[in-house]
């Protein structure tokens, strides 16, 4: 390889015409105009339709299926019974039967008609309460630092908190699903397959292996997709259910989950519960954390934390113990940040209850103990803005202290913790002789921006406007890119393509270096020109300088570079409420999120970003749950209508600030899909408790539950 | 919740009449569901009231300024014959009950929730889909302009539900001020978090006409 004209490092921000600024989303203008392309708005010629029928009871066993209604059924194709009669589901809304029909509407009701007979078996679905779940509990090994016990005998005060977290669901918008079409051409069999995925550049082999074809003959594609958090990596049952069928009738299959099993079974978040008890000395230093933890993400148990305390892992005398509890409910993914939110929400609220029992004020509690923290010195500067933000120091009361009458106002703070780095990328760039840049990548944008991220970055490089650059993502076809989850997404695509774009321009230097009398390591592409760097009077436009590299497009390719990402984030959150003791509603004032993620590539994007994730921690804290009847076993809010999001009225006013001093811009591209999400709930659910005086024991803090402590 | 300031109020169809309306589909649909009984007599109707279906009937539609003819079963929703049909893909099935205001629309001006609307029930009616409106102001209308520049987008799923919803409001209402915004939109829902995005966007498009 030509030694590098421009360095692969990314440029000084103070030298960026595009980079970390505030940069309009590139599909922006296709998503408001109803232009962009969904799997679910896949419409095919003679498209197939297929709809589940599926299981009504927590745990149950098939005892026989009837389908001889449904197969007589004018306009019903094929009529597959899953899960026949022995078959035992333990989870409700499990696959029994799938049908295909010429329409939308045919499909639902003759899934409607398979008639199913079911013995129902002893199920449970308490995730909550560990002292009810008997045989369902499986305690987990204590992890101990320290002499827990002897600290807490001996420390100065010692509070109590119980608290925990519902499981919630991912709750996408756009639901699971595929549209799987299967043609022939020579003798030869093709499957194109739109896929609402995370994984673009992963499902092929799996729609593969169902359809009958090779892998290398599948062209997956995803240019849109409505939400993902988490739950859409593999193709599903759903996913391979529409390439057999498709692969069978000939005819294309759309397969979307309908809005009840997409609540039920397709992707859910763990709960978790504890009791913690936290020491502290006289001087308001913690000594002792000493948790008890329980929960449940599904049959496997699975609950949704692992060792306490979070963050906090420097406190001296610690033990964490986990009680799995197995539960007839189903789909636990990945939700963003696994187990982070629910770690805490424990955390933070033992820290806060402890600052309230030693009456100290909170904001200064948790700065005293930051040094049980990996990174004090962030967090501290991190606190202080957060605490400058939501004006800490005027609006501050202790706990059980605000104002009386009915409407109540607190404040609560959290902090977070978040890895990171990237993941394995390759992006491909084309100069074309006329100047086009292009830039392929097989990557999916889950609504975040990694399009606009690719955009960004390359123009930059070339020193275009960014209209200039076209990116094309979301199909297999495309140069490999690893699946969006963990917050690695912009660290890998943002680097391989500073990587690809830079040794594009390296390469249209040397063509034009001697016309332009200079040496190639004296140019610059800045302002669609490229010109000499001292001197840029000797210039030319950048289509014309790509026109000297001859008839032929000129190729590059990038890949992952681990000097230009980073990994580690934190912030720092904090909650104004005003909470109604009369009827114990709690309204959202203001949230603070002050967050560092390394070099900012969309500094708009980001905060949108940022914002986002504090709206759907408003979501966990205040509205959101599965609500699981114990008789049946199935879910009882699997409808929009009662598995509560926040409405636009109900997130308050949101304050979001980057942190963009040189440090941080001088580290490397960090995601952020993960690290805003976690501590909103925290912070919310402290802010209440020093509101009303007395811990909500659990999110989301409904009315009811809210009056409850009040009464407590 | 803000929802309880749904788009019924904007809308003209209320969740309430919906509902009434939904026992005399919920008949029609039971005749559509069992073959036995569709042979049987009608279920019981007022003296006059033609029965439609269970076959496609042709249906005749208004949509962003164009007459559009097509056989349609009568249980078919305007989000359906518009998705499936038509191809409108725009606006979205999320939850299909008239909670999240993905698939709204607009009839005759005013914002609906196209899944709990019968698309024989929206002929003779002006519907105009989220594709119309950048169609008929050349490239992006105003308030999608301003939706991409406040970034009022994530996933993008609920967005087309939203500018729709947005430019009823905002066709509506001259001067609002933002707590009449938040009041408004309760209609619509959005999972990404793109609220204070639509907010600003709503505010932006009416500061000034077209």
């Amino acid at each position: 390889m030509k030694p590098a004209r421009i360095d692969l490092a990314w440029p000084d921000p103070k030298d960026c015409s595009i980079l970390g600024t505030r940069v309009a989303r590139l599909d922006g203008p296709d998503k408001s105009a109803g232009r962009a392309k969904y799997t679910y708005d896949a419409n095919r010629p003679r498209m197939l339709w297929a709809k589940f029928a599926t299981c009504p009871w927590g745990h149950a066993k098939v005892r026989s299926v009837d389908v001889s209604a449904v197969e007589k059924m004018p306009g019903v194709v094929t009529v597959d019974v899953i899960a026949g009669p022995g078959s035992e589901l333990n989870v409700a809304y499990q696959e029994v039967a799938i049908v295909t029909a010429e329409s939308e509407e045919l499909a639902r009701e003759a899934a409607r008609r398979v008639k199913v007979e079911y013995d129902v078996l002893e199920l449970y679905v308490a995730d909550h309460d560990v002292e009810m779940a008997g045989n369902r509990a499986r305690e987990g090994r204590e992890a101990k630092n320290g002499d827990p016990d002897a600290a807490l005998a001996s420390a100065a005060v010692v509070s109590e908190t119980e608290i925990g977290c519902s499981i919630l669901t991912h709750c996408c918008l756009e639901p699971h699903g595929s549209v799987v079409e299967v043609t022939e051409k020579d003798g030869r069999k093709s499957v194109t397959a739109w896929c609402s995925t995370q994984a673009i550049s992963g499902v092929a082999g799996e729609f593969a292996g169902n359809a009958g074809v090779d892998a290398g003959d599948v062209h997956a594609i995803c240019h849109h997709m409505g939400g993902g958090f988490g739950s859409k990596f593999g193709i599903d049952s759903w996913g391979a259910w529409a390439a057999r069928l498709a692969a069978r009738t000939g005819r294309p299959v759309k397969v979307m989950l309908e809005r009840d099993m997409e609540l039920a079974l397709a992707g859910s978040r763990p709960s978790a519960y504890g009791r913690i008890r936290v020491g502290t000395n006289d001087d308001g230093e913690i000594v002792a954390f000493d948790a008890h933890a329980w929960g449940s993400g599904g049959t496997g148990g699975g609950a949704g934390v692992n060792r306490l305390p979070y963050i906090f892992g420097g406190i001296p005398n610690t033990r964490s113990k986990v009680t799995q509890i197995a539960t007839n409910t189903g789909g636990a993914r990945a939700w963003r940040a696994p187990n982070h939110p629910q770690m805490c929400l424990l955390t933070m609220a033992a820290l806060s209850d402890a600052a309230a029992e030693l009456g100290m004020d909170e904001i200064e509690f948790f700065r005293r103990n930051l040094k049980f923290t990996d990174r004090a010195r962030v967090y501290e500067e991190e606190l202080r803005i957060a605490g400058e933000l939501i004006d800490w120091k005027g609006k501050w009361k202790g706990r059980g202290e605000a104002k009386r009458g009915p409407l109540r106002r607190g404040l609560g703070l959290a902090m977070h913790t978040w890895g990171g780095g990237g993941h394995d990328s390759n992006v491909q760039c084309t100069l074309q002789p006329d100047g086009g840049v292009e830039l392929r990548c097989g990557t999916q944008d889950l609504g975040v921006g990694a399009r606009t991220v690719i955009g960004v970055v390359a123009a930059e490089t070339f020193g275009l406007p960014i209209e200039r650059i076209t990116v094309r993502i979301g199909e297999n076809v495309f140069p490999a890119s690893g699946g969006s989850g963990g917050s690695t997404t912009v660290g890998g695509i943002s680097s391989a393509t500073r990587h690809a774009s830079v040794q594009a321009v390296n390469q249209l230097f040397e063509a034009v270096a001697g016309e332009l009398g200079a040496a190639p390591g004296d140019l610059a592409a800045k302002s669609g020109t490229v010109h000499v760097a001292a001197d840029p009077s000797r210039s030319m436009p950048f289509a014309d300088a790509c026109r000297r590299l001859g008839t032929q497009p000129q190729v590059t390719m990038g890949r992952t570079q681990g000097s230009l990402m980073s990994s580690q984030v934190g912030g720092v959150q904090a909650a104004e409420v005003e909470v109604d003791v009369e009827t114990g509603i709690v309204r959202v004032m203001k949230l603070v999120a002050v967050q560092d993620c390394g070099r900012i590539v969309d500094l708009l994007t980001a905060e949108s970003q940022v914002r986002g994730a504090l709206i759907m921690g408003v979501c966990s804290a205040l509205y959101e749950e599965r609500v699981m009847d114990p008789v049946t076993g199935t879910l009882l809010n699997p409808d929009l209508e009662f598995y509560k999001l926040a409405g636009i009225a109900d997130v308050g006013e949101l304050v979001v600030h980057m942190m963009q001093t040189p440090e941080h811009l001088g580290r490397g591209v960090i995601g952020l899909g993960e690290p805003p999400v976690i501590a909103p709930m925290a912070a919310i659910s402290n802010a209440v408790a020093n509101a009303v005086g007395a811990r909500v024991k659990r999110c989301p803090m409904t009315p009811d539950r809210v009056l409850a402590a009040l009464e407590a | 919740m803000s929802r309880l300031h749904g788009p019924e109020e904007r809308s003209g169809v209320s969740r309430r009449n919906f509902l009434k309306g939904m026992s005399a589909g919920a008949l029609a649909a039971g005749a559509v569901a069992s073959p036995a009984r569709s042979k049987a007599a009608p279920p019981a109707q007022e003296k006059g009231a033609k029965l439609l279906g269970p076959d496609p009937v042709p249906v005749t539609l208004q949509v962003n300024g164009k007459e559009r003819r097509l056989p349609l079963e009568p249980r078919v929703t305007l989000l359906d014959a518009l998705r499936n049909h038509l191809d409108l893909t725009g606006a979205k099935k999320v939850c299909d009950r008239a909670t999240c205001g993905s698939c709204t629309v607009l009839l005759d001006g005013r914002a609906v929730y196209s899944c709990t609307v019968l698309a024989i029930e929206a002929q003779g009616r002006r519907i105009e889909t989220v594709e119309g409106l950048a169609e008929s102001q050349g490239g992006l209308a105003r308030i999608q302009r301003c939706f991409v520049e406040n970034d009022a987008q994530q996933c993008g799923f609920c967005t087309p539900g939203f500018v729709m919803a947005c430019e009823s409001f905002r066709r509506s209402h001259q001067n609002a001020t933002r707590e009449q915004v938040l009041d408004g939109l309760g209609g619509n829902l959005c999972r990404c978090g793109t609220y204070h995005g639509v907010t600003q966007a709503v505010l932006d498009a009416m500061g000034g006409g077209q």
